[in-house]
């Protein structure tokens, strides 16, 4: 695809195509809805370039097969959809525990069981806290336009390499369906040495490399997860990211993150345009989360509005970062139904008490 | 700016037809979103999607008060006819909907697309016939831009389905 | 002096963790054998599985993954896909395979996934002291069937190479057992031709190989062997299951 050029693509297929221009030849995956565009894109592009699209016999074997190139050294990448995502857990806390590389892309539906195929963000919870068993994290990148979409996969791939760590790309059926203008940036590629580590044949060159995340010994396990956690805490201090909107000014701040951000943009243009002041703060990483921007708005914001397509989730991360400075108060539908603007700006204009 | 819903049957083309206009404020610079019903819902049934174009970046691209609709068959109707702001434009297929709009506030036009379809050897665009009146009527886009818009969204390996594409949407304006 | 014999270079000089009398030393060593006659230990990747051999990442000398349960099959595929000139074979148990990773199993031999699969079958789960495995036999007693496994509830074993063999990915399925000399030359012979036939392409191959588990069988080592013989391989019947290693799998409709 020729770069530089505006062209009209799905959220799905944007997705896709970043990850190949990425660098990433090895795809594995499984359908679900909403992004089974992601595969079938995959699967027209991947045996045109030399690369690998591979439809598992599950979820699953899907991320255990990107356990298997990820360790061999290469960009690997797997995407699913909330159910789907469950099934992956295994497979992520393993790879986490292994320290490799990767992406994995979660275009939410409706939860919990089999759910709806609409529009959610209920697996915030399990992005940022639990994405599989053990004391772990994954990097979490939360976009809101098709273009971010695709620059964020370049970032995923390459803070994932950077810190041998698995990424995530939370988006949702609203995004992964929708199609929007988008330009493939002229990137360069970032690449990492992985020859200390990888399992790609010791060439009789070296000792051999273990991938590996079994740890018999509690002390040794203990250092292992603890050396980990203190490369989390420079993740953290170096990669959380927000973009803010009209906050400077604000007294109400609503934080939102992907497509509820863009709803909560549209009523905080409505609320603007009648004089209230309201602004918005947008994690586009939501781990690490941007706590330090929430923080920094709560010394002069008086009231904090969360929107989510869920029951409440992001809400505790908010919580957390305005520490009991400002009250804050959650909006959102969940199981399928997208929150309107009306319904925001209303919100909004509750507790802002009206019209200034 | 312009909030378009396009309604109908799984297969009428309603997505397509959507992709020409979000494609048209695509090669005007506009902000543009294209999102479409997903699901079940789509194989034989129900099919619509949003168009928002605009000079502000896009807020929710999901159409709940359109500006203009274009409704290609009578649940289609019956679910987003009150829906249309007032001031706004609704575009029926009037061979497959025989209902009459009775509110006063919007602009209904009637257009038998899929028997003009038949009839001008259009087989299968009633989609764009019906886009050309809403085209006609909304004016979404310079005439020129709809024209390079219909070749961007008809496959390299199909350009000639353009020619009939166009033709479709010129009978639909004329109309 | 002349060496008639010495620990294969594939196989490292450390203690290793197994049971007394265990017979996974002796097929770690026809694996390591093999891979120092075919010349591949730089270009060998191991995958081993969640069980007793969970840690033979450390005995062999190649480069190695550890897996989760089961899925060891789907983690070769990524590794192999990644870089197909690199051989690369699992090592698993019959829970690890024809239980927890029945999925990963059937489906990487029938998409004919070029990897090996050392399979051991000793009819037990032997990391967790001892319970029924999809292979233990009718009437066998292990810490969960305490009065003998009882097809009416349990079902019935699974016979892997049978099951597998019916499928047109598969190059080569062979049954071995390691208790006696001969036999653990033919078991050798087996995992050499699987590994070759890998090398060339031909598609996914696997070794069975009739193993022993004395602590948790509650037997001496050579009790053990010869319940073996007396009890698992009239169940499980030696032998060449499939053999396409001429031909290969592939437009094998």
């Amino acid at each position: 695809m020729a770069s530089n050029q505006k062209v009209l693509m799905k959220g799905n297929e944007a997705l896709a195509e970043a990850a190949i221009q990425a660098g990433c030849h090895h795809f594995f995956g499984y359908p679900i809805t909403p992004q089974t565009e992601v595969a079938a894109y995959m699967s027209k592009r991947m045996p045109k370039i030399g690369g690998t699209y591979l439809q598992a016999e599950s979820e699953v074997a899907a991320i255990n097969m990107v356990l298997g190139a990820a360790s061999a050294g290469v960009r690997a990448m797997t995407s699913s959809s909330s159910p789907g995502i469950s099934l992956k857990s295994e497979g992520i806390s393993y790879i986490a525990g292994s320290d490799l590389p990767c992406l994995i892309i979660n275009v939410q539906r409706g939860g919990p069981g089999l759910g709806g195929i609409q529009p959610s963000q209920s697996d915030y919870w399990q992005a940022t806290r639990a994405p599989g068993h053990g004391d772990l994290h994954i990097l979490v990148f939360a976009p809101s336009t098709i273009q971010e979409m695709v620059d964020m996969v370049f970032d995923a791939f390459e803070n994932a390499d950077r810190y041998r760590m698995p990424a995530m790309i939370l988006a949702d059926g609203m995004l992964g369906q929708m199609m929007e203008p988008v330009v493939f940036p002229e990137k360069k590629v970032v690449t990492f040495d992985k020859e200390s580590w990888a399992t790609n044949g010791h060439k009789n060159q070296r000792p051999h490399n273990i991938v590996n995340s079994l740890y018999l010994q509690a002390t040794e396990l203990e250092r292992k997860v603890k050396e980990r956690f203190e490369r989390y805490e420079v993740i953290k201090a170096k990669e959380a990211r927000a973009e803010e909107y009209l906050v400077d000014d604000a007294e109400l701040v609503v934080v939102a993150y992907g497509a509820t951000s863009r709803i909560a943009r549209s009523a905080i243009n409505s609320a603007r345009a009648k004089g209230v002041k309201v602004g918005l703060i947008r994690p586009q990483t939501l781990w690490p989360y941007p706590s330090a921007v929430i923080a920094k708005a709560a010394q002069t914001a008086k009231a904090f509005l969360t929107v989510e397509m869920s029951m409440g989730q992001m809400v505790d991360d908010v919580r957390l970062a305005v520490n009991g400075k400002a009250p804050v108060s959650f909006f959102g539908h969940t199981g399928g139904v997208i929150p309107t603007p009306a319904e925001v700006l209303s919100e909004i204009e509750k507790l802002t008490g009206g019209d200034r | 700016m312009l909030n378009m819903l396009l309604a109908g049957f799984g297969g009428q083309g309603v997505l397509f037809a959507g992709k020409i206009v979000a494609y048209a404020g695509l090669i005007e610079d506009q902000y543009v979103s294209w999102l479409p019903s997903y699901g079940p819902e789509m194989r034989g049934g129900t099919a619509n999607c949003s168009v928002c174009l605009s000079d502000q970046p896009i807020g929710s691209p999901l159409v709940l008060a359109p500006d203009v609709l274009i409704a290609m068959n009578l649940p289609s109707y019956d679910k987003f006819i009150d829906k249309v702001v007032p001031g706004g434009i609704a575009v029926i297929d009037s061979s497959l909907i025989d209902k009459k709009c009775e509110r006063t506030d919007i602009h209904c036009f009637y257009v038998p697309a899929t028997e003009l379809a038949q009839s001008e050897n259009l087989q299968g665009l009633a989609n764009i016939i019906i886009l050309g009146k809403a085209f006609g009527e909304s004016k979404f886009a310079s005439f020129e831009t709809v024209e390079q818009a219909i070749h961007k969204c008809v496959p390299a390996k199909k350009q000639h389905l353009a020619e009939p594409n166009l033709r479709a949407i010129q009978l639909g304006m004329g109309l | 002096m002349a060496i008639v014999y010495q620990r294969p270079h594939a196989l490292l000089d450390v203690p290793t963790h197994y049971c007394p009398g265990c017979t996974h030393g002796v097929i770690h060593k026809l694996v390591a054998e093999v891979i120092d006659e075919l010349g591949i230990e730089g270009n060998t990747v191991g995958v081993v599985p969640v069980g007793c051999s969970v840690m033979a990442y450390d005995y062999f000398a190649c480069d190695a993954v550890e897996a989760p349960h089961g899925r060891a099959p789907a983690v070769a595929t990524g590794l192999k896909r990644a870089i197909p000139t690199n051989v690369v074979f699992t090592y698993q148990g019959d829970g690890d395979l024809a239980a927890i990773g029945t999925a990963e199993t059937v489906h990487s031999a029938t998409r004919g996934e070029n990897i090996t699969v050392i399979f051991v079958n000793n009819g037990i789960y032997g990391m967790t002291g001892g319970q029924m495995a999809p292979t233990t036999l009718p009437g066998q007693v292990t810490q969960t069937t305490p009065y003998g496994r009882d097809t009416d509830i349990a079902g019935y074993p699974i016979r892997v190479c049978e099951m597998l063999s019916t499928l047109s990915g598969v190059a080569y399925a062979e049954r071995v057992a390691v208790d006696s000399v001969p036999n653990i030359k033919k078991a050798k012979a087996a995992i050499k031709k699987a590994f070759t036939a890998q090398i060339e392409g031909k598609g996914f191959s696997i070794v069975e190989v009739l193993s022993t588990c004395p602590t948790n069988w509650g037997f001496t080592p050579v009790e053990a062997i010869q319940w073996l013989r007396d009890n698992m391989m009239p169940y499980y019947p030696l032998g060449v299951y499939m053999d396409r290693t001429e031909e290969g799998v592939k437009h094998n409709a």
